[in-house]
């Protein structure tokens, strides 16, 4: 009874009904399961990858769009800036500008103020310097009429007249 | 990961089927061994069947070898209950035979044929002529439906039903998420695509030997896995057949060499890199490639036949043990000892099936690659 020596030797009833259930279950299965399942599988996965590369690509959009929104509010932000500091150096300008308007009319009106004075000044010493002139002549005729009534008098008159005309002279 | 949480499913399925069958089997295997053995050795007949010698080798053997019948149970009186599978024989003198095994029961001889019941062809249908003298020259050609044959039928037909109902499930879900048999199913299948077939047969060859290692892989593992199950249908030891597993190891042969390009036969006939003198005058590295050809699927066949059969081995000893103590105090013990072993023989079950798909997958690889 060597029982060992028939497991090692293969039954050729054995081989051959196995050839036969395992061909037809591969060709049955090849046609009904495998070929569904793995095309199923994959279009799943291909449907899967599709998705993901979509949503990738939407990312990418989204990325972009969100950047060139940052370049335009960076642009705008600019923009803004510029037209401020233009607005600001106007202003400044107009403010210089009537601030020096204002001066040079200011000195006109004093310097025409103070020609005014000046002018009245002179008018007025004039003036007084005339008055001064004709009430000396009026002093001194009368004077010289009460003087001259005797020419004693007369001639010491007209020298001490001299005298003081010498003296204020200038 | 998935396939962690469907190996686990698998286990525990596993485990508590074997688990039951086992405490099925201690009672049902008793009667059965002693009325073997009683016919054996006609000293002991003796009626109390606790004096019977049991002879592990015989329990064992008996266990994992083919038969011509399916023995399913055996009622508490002795009886066999089997199924009586179709014997297919053809011999010269008497043509082809078809008949229940039946006829050929504990030693009966039918239509001039009887099935050995010791010797080197223990087990075979052979001829006897009309003295009772068996012709051992001659032997018929025996294509009967074997317990193996028979169990690779349900297997085949459950594999069938099985990824039938998943390609149709596919069909009605479209490419929306796996559910239910899919969820189960899918990432083993995945798993044969994505860590077998693509990482060594590349990208753009893979889908060709898809169907075929598909197949292998669920053939050879549910075929494992109801060898596991003591009980009808499972529990034929079919990739612990040698016929079986040279069977398969012969298609992937065939598969290597028939697709094999030009690299694989110039690395055959004409090895590069290696001294010319080992190709000529005496083709030394020829005949080494040549043998290893013949090596890889023979490798193959060894290995998937020794894991599964030893497998069985070490169950079916550990229950024998308890006969051999003759005392039911050891069950507890041999129980515990089995639940274990049937735990590492889930993972042969996944491991044998793996390492056969995945070297075929490689050897396959190796062969249709282009230069490399």
């Amino acid at each position: 009874m060597i029982l060992a020596s028939n497991l090692t030797s293969p039954e050729l009833g054995t081989i051959v009904w196995t050839t036969i259930i395992f061909l037809l279950l591969l060709l049955l299965l090849r046609i009904f399961a495998w070929k569904p399942i793995m095309d199923a599988i994959k279009a799943r996965e291909e449907s899967i990858k599709g998705s993901l590369e979509s949503a990738e690509e939407a990312r990418e959009e989204m990325k972009r769009l969100k950047a060139d929104n940052e370049a335009i509010m960076e642009e705008a932000r600019k923009e803004r800036d510029e037209l401020l500091r233009e607005a600001r150096d106007a202003r400044d300008k107009m403010i210089a500008e009537a601030k020096k308007q204002a001066k040079n009319e200011a000195d006109k009106l004093l310097q025409k103020a103070l020609t005014g004075i000046e002018r009245g000044k002179t008018m007025a010493i004039n003036d007084i310097r005339n008055q001064i002139a004709s009430l000396s002549v009026e002093i001194a005729e009368k004077i010289l009429d009460e003087k001259l009534k005797d020419s004693r008098e007369q001639n010491k008159l007209i020298e001490k007249l001299l005298d003081d005309m010498d003296l204020k002279g200038n | 990961m998935r396939l962690k949480k469907i190996f686990l499913i698998y286990s525990l399925i596993f485990s508590l089927s074997v688990y039951a069958s086992d405490l099925y089997a201690f009672t049902q295997d008793h009667p059965g061994i002693n009325s073997v053995s009683a016919t054996e050795d006609p000293h002991n007949t003796e009626e109390g069947d606790e004096n019977e010698a049991f002879d592990p080798r015989e329990f064992i053997f008996d266990h994992i070898s083919d038969s011509h019948e399916w023995h399913i149970f055996t009622t508490p009186d002795g009886h066999h209950v089997s199924i009586y599978l179709p014997v297919i024989v053809y011999s010269k003198s008497k043509g082809l035979n078809v008949f229940s095994s039946k006829h050929l029961a504990h030693g009966h001889e039918y239509r001039g044929f009887i099935i050995m019941n010791e010797g080197d062809l223990e087990g075979d249908i052979v001829e006897v002529d009309d003295e009772g003298i068996v012709n051992e020259k001659n032997l018929p050609l025996d294509l009967s439906i074997t317990k193996n044959v028979a169990a690779m039928f349900v297997v085949a037909i459950l594999l069938l039903w099985l990824f039938i109902a998943l390609a149709r499930s596919y069909r009605k879900t479209g490419i929306s998420e796996p559910k239910g048999l899919q969820g189960f199913l899918e990432p083993v299948v995945l798993f044969v695509r994505d860590d077998i077939a693509i990482p060594n047969l590349g990208e753009e060859k893979y889908e060709k030997y898809m169907p075929y290692l598909l197949t292998v892989f669920f053939f050879i593992l549910l075929n494992n896995l109801m060898g596991l199950i003591p009980v009808f249908p499972g529990g034929a030891n079919v990739t612990g057949n040698i016929a079986v597993t040279f069977t398969l190891a012969a298609f992937t042969m065939i598969i290597i060499n028939f697709n094999g390009g030009r690299g694989y036969w110039q690395h055959i006939f004409n090895t590069p890199g290696v001294p010319w003198w080992l190709k000529i005058p005496l083709p030394l590295m020829p005949i080494v490639e040549l043998i290893g050809v013949i090596a890889k699927p023979f490798a193959l066949m060894v290995r998937l036949f020794a894991n599964i059969t030893a497998g069985h081995i070490i169950v079916l000893s550990l229950v024998g043990l308890i006969f051999i103590f003759q005392s039911v105090a050891f069950a507890p013990i041999s129980i515990i000892m089995v639940l274990f072993m049937d735990f590492i023989e889930i993972l042969v079950a996944f491991l044998q099936a793996y390492i056969f798909t995945l070297l075929s997958a490689l050897f396959i690889g190796l062969a249709v690659r282009e230069e490399h």
